[in-house]
């Protein structure tokens, strides 16, 4: 072990263990302290047991393996049934699973943790040891000592009644490793290890294998670990057993039943560290690990960890099943593949002249090369693309701890998880939306003392909403709390010097709280209240091209919209001509078309007209005229009228013809240019020349604020 | 002997600026060759004509899957005659991280000049504001407008950017 460099496996420990923490973490949250989940309770300490078996394997993360090791005792107490849990536990767990993340940052930037903070989370910790000790004297004494063993305990307890009377004495028993087949320079090695690990308290070498009785706090695996830097896994049995000469009798079932679960952890516990001298063994050692899965399974029920076990072994060939890349490196591959789809429709162009019983073969070659570039090119833009799940994952923790703090009931939901959006918004979105959930869970959702009064529920909703809209991705905050209040926010404002009237709209109030240092909070609070917020929200929101929205019913709450445009998202799109141009309207803003007869149009104030569609008067906006095209269809009765949906507004676009409809590639147009009035974004067609993408909520104001060309013009 | 440094402190300032030379109508512009990107030819079926903008904005069009609006110099300048044909190129310029390409009438050449060639431009007219000019070169009989072309598309005036960026 001495001559292996493990900072090499630094990497793959540190990643594992982040992985752990968070599947601790959500494990906690979903945690019902008055009837746990047996199940959960297992996952929630297998997590902590790993963590705590790679830090102490590597040997200088000591202070998160220490921290680890009193988070497993007081997890495996509980799971045990010796230990009551309680609400304010799991906070405790969850605040030790953050310094646990930030002494994980530490190692990983390769500085030492804050030892502070380890001393009084440690400090913490024991404390609720004691309390659990001073309940139950007669466990005491066993549990801090020898925690570890409870994975292997796990199946003797289920097992007939003389191994169940065994278990209890077992955890008492030492440590009995027996490795096999070690020539007798390893065996020394070994030896030394073993002392590493704990009190060595005999041992012998006899018929080429080494038996050792250790006394140590660490874990089967823990010691199993070790020893795969040396010897093969499947060399090892770990037991607990008396020193030979103590009078003690160890029953032969549970002992067996132990070193199988040994063996199945041994898997997923050593692959990741031991990638080296594991891989030849994993492939020869996954039968009996399947095998012992399946007994682990029915035996401890604990169903994830043993699939794990199943899992592990295979894993072990593979480096990682992720890489990171440079978010350059992937937009130039999307840029190139564009121009790739573009040549090959070019190519498809030319060939359809040529005669396809002459050419038959390249015809073919054609069709196959038009099905490979587009394959290829949803594939690329996927690469992308991230599901909201990402940011509203951090949600739950954050207004469980921001409730507990105000002493709010609030109940989370989301909605639109699987939203995808582009990677680099979605990292944009989180500080503006973490900002919106704070401000809901502070000013918004009343106490519930206050909610009683109102004739409320106490419990409050905060619901988080993602959706795609118009070509836009809608993000939605909303509370059911007090709403905003219209006469304090406008006294506030006429304090500050704010310009106001008293006769303003309730969407111009509401605007007044984005004005920078605005706040309305009776007392500043840590949470929020210093009026730094939303200013800084609707600027990030404005810098990434959106806009945000508010909405609020006094006693009903309050609704925040963020409305995106997309950057890099791919729009199903209807292609229609005007003149000889070639426009694209979003899909899921179309709802039908049709063909306009005369009695169907009717005029309004002379030049104004709207189009009577099954009982319902639309406004009839016409493209060319908003465009200025020339050389469209000038008569109504000769176009195509496009029934568009604005989310609430319906308005009859009129186009000359209709294309086509296709999946395009949404180019910003403010990358190099500006915003254009009526026009959303760009793409480029099959041919390579570039298509406007229709404002589909611009276009259904077009008939009130008119785009005079004398307005857009700047100079 | 005493001729040398001075030869040679010429010959370090011959080095600092290479301009590209266009023309517009009659005129030679110099523009800085660091930021122009390339030259194309002007083929008016790529480009997509958007409405409601100034006219000498011609439209956006595809640059290898990148969007880039197109001026049209000659109508900025107003030079009289705008013909399209194949001498008609364009110049992608980088600027700023921005994309930009100009229509103008031709490139001659790419042309060193010292600073004893760039005189200071005088106060002159309204279409080209001297705040956009780095001066006039010389060369042999020719006069060069030396633009300061960043600046210039950047500018109000050029309406390429929102107002909020500039």
């Amino acid at each position: 072990m001495s001559g292996l460099d493990l900072s090499q496996f630094y990497e793959t420990f540190f990643d594992e263990a982040d992985e752990l923490l968070a599947q601790m973490e959500q494990l906690l949250l979903e945690l019902d302290a008055g009837q746990p989940d047996i199940e959960q309770l297992n996952a929630i300490f297998r997590a902590a047991h790993s963590i705590k078996g790679g830090a102490a394997t590597f040997g200088c993360f000591t202070l998160l393996a220490e921290t680890t090791h009193l988070l497993e005792n007081l997890l495996d107490a509980i799971r045990r049934g010796e230990m009551a849990l309680r609400t304010d536990m799991i906070d405790i767990f969850l605040e030790t699973k953050d310094v646990l993340k930030s002494q994980l940052d530490a190692y990983r930037a390769s500085e030492e943790p804050d030892a502070a903070a380890y001393e009084r989370i440690c400090e913490v910790l024991r404390q609720l040891a004691l309390e659990q000790n001073g309940g139950q004297a007669a466990v005491a004494a066993a549990a801090p000592v020898a925690p570890s063993p409870a994975p292997v305990q796990a199946p003797a307890a289920t097992a007939p009644a003389p191994a169940a009377a065994a278990a209890p004495m077992d955890a008492n028993l030492p440590l009995r490793v027996r490795i096999s087949r070690v020539s007798a320079k390893d065996a020394q090695s070994l030896l030394e290890e073993m002392g590493n690990l704990g009190q060595v308290l005999a041992s012998d070498q006899l018929g080429g294998g080494l038996t050792v009785w250790l006394e140590s706090t660490c874990s089967a695996d823990d010691i199993e670990a070790v020893c795969c830097f040396i010897v093969d896994s499947d060399q090892i049995s770990i037991g607990r057993e008396a020193v030979p000469g103590e009078a003690h009798a160890v029953d032969d079932f549970a002992q067996a039943a132990a070193e199988f679960v040994a063996q199945a952890q041994a898997a997923p516990m050593s692959a990741p560290v031991a990638e080296a001298p594991v891989a030849a063994a994993a492939p020869a050692h996954e039968p009996a690990a399947l095998a012992a899965a399946q007994s682990a399974t029915t035996a401890e029920g604990g169903a994830p960890r043993a699939q794990r076990a199943a899992g592990g072994a295979p894993a072990a060939d593979k480096e990682s099943t992720s890489i990171r890349v440079g978010v350059e490196k992937v937009d130039q591959i999307i840029n190139l593949v564009g121009e790739l789809v573009i040549t090959q429709a070019m190519l498809a162009q030319t060939a359809s002249t040529l005669d396809p019983v002459l050419h038959d073969r390249l015809l073919n070659g054609m069709e196959q090369l038009e099905r490979n570039a587009r394959d290829l090119q949803e594939a690329v833009m996927s690469v992308r693309m991230m599901p909201m799940d990402y940011v509203f994952s951090r949600f739950p923790r954050l207004v469980r701890d921001l409730a507990g703090k105000m002493g709010k009931q609030i109940e989370l939901q989301t909605y639109g998880r699987a939203t995808e959006l582009d990677k680099s918004l979605i990292e944009r979105i989180i500080d503006p939306l973490t900002h919106l959930v704070r401000n809901s869970l502070d000013h918004g959702i009343e106490t519930p003392e206050k909610r009683v009064a109102a004739g409320k529920d106490p419990v409050g909703q905060l619901v988080l909403s993602a959706q795609h809209s118009g070509g836009n991705i809608v993000i939605e905050v909303s509370d059911d709390g007090g709403g905003l209040n219209r006469e304090r926010i406008l006294k506030k404002a006429m304090q500050q010097g704010i310009a106001v009237s008293e006769n303003s709209s309730d969407d111009e109030v509401w605007q007044l709280i984005f004005a920078p240092g605005f706040s309305t909070a009776e007392q500043i609070t840590d949470i929020s209240g210093r009026g730094v917020g939303m200013d800084v929200v609707r600027r990030n929101i404005q810098n990434m091209g959106g806009h945000v929205q508010l909405s609020s019913v006094p006693g009903n709450g309050t609704t925040t919209r963020i409305v995106l445009p997309l950057t890099l998202a791919i729009l199903d799109g209807m292609s229609v001509r005007v003149g000889a141009e070639t426009f694209i309207l979003p899909l899921n803003h179309v709802t039908e078309s049709l063909q306009p007869t005369n009695d169907q149009i009717y005029s309004v104030a002379g030049n104004e007209r709207v189009m009577h569609v099954r009982g319902e008067y639309l406004p009839l906006v016409e493209m060319h005229r908003v465009f200025s095209v020339s050389g469209a269809q000038d008569d109504p009765t000769q176009a195509i009228a496009v029934i568009m949906q604005a989310e609430d507004k319906r308005f009859a676009l009129l186009v000359d013809h209709l294309v086509g409809q296709h999946q395009v590639v949404v180019k910003n147009l403010e990358s190099n240019y500006r915003k254009v009035p009526g026009v959303s974004a760009a793409t480029i067609l099959g041919d390579g020349s570039v298509a406007l993408i229709i404002d589909v909520f611009a276009m259904a104001r077009a008939n009130r604020e008119k785009w005079t060309p004398a307005e857009a013009v700047l100079n | 002997m005493a001729a040398k440094p001075q030869a040679q402190g010429a010959r370090v300032e011959d080095m600092g600026r290479e301009f590209l030379v266009f023309t517009l109508g009659e005129e030679e512009y110099g523009i800085d060759i660091l930021k122009v990107q390339e030259i194309r030819g002007y083929d008016a079926a790529t480009v997509t004509r958007i409405a409601n903008v100034p006219p000498f904005i011609k439209g956006v069009t595809n640059l290898r899957g990148i969007i880039v609006p197109i001026v049209d110099l000659r109508i900025k300048f107003n030079l009289g005659k705008v013909e399209y044909n194949e001498q008609t190129v364009v110049i992608i310029l980088n600027l700023d991280r921005r994309v930009v390409g100009i229509v103008v009438d031709g490139v001659s050449d790419v042309l060193m000049l010292g600073a004893s060639q760039v005189r200071p431009a005088p106060e002159f007219g309204a279409t080209l504001s001297t705040e956009y000019l780095t001066g006039l070169g010389t060369v042999d009989e020719r006069m060069l407008i030396l633009v300061d072309i960043e600046k210039l598309m950047t500018s109000d005036e050029m309406a390429l950017m929102e107002k909020a960026a500039v």
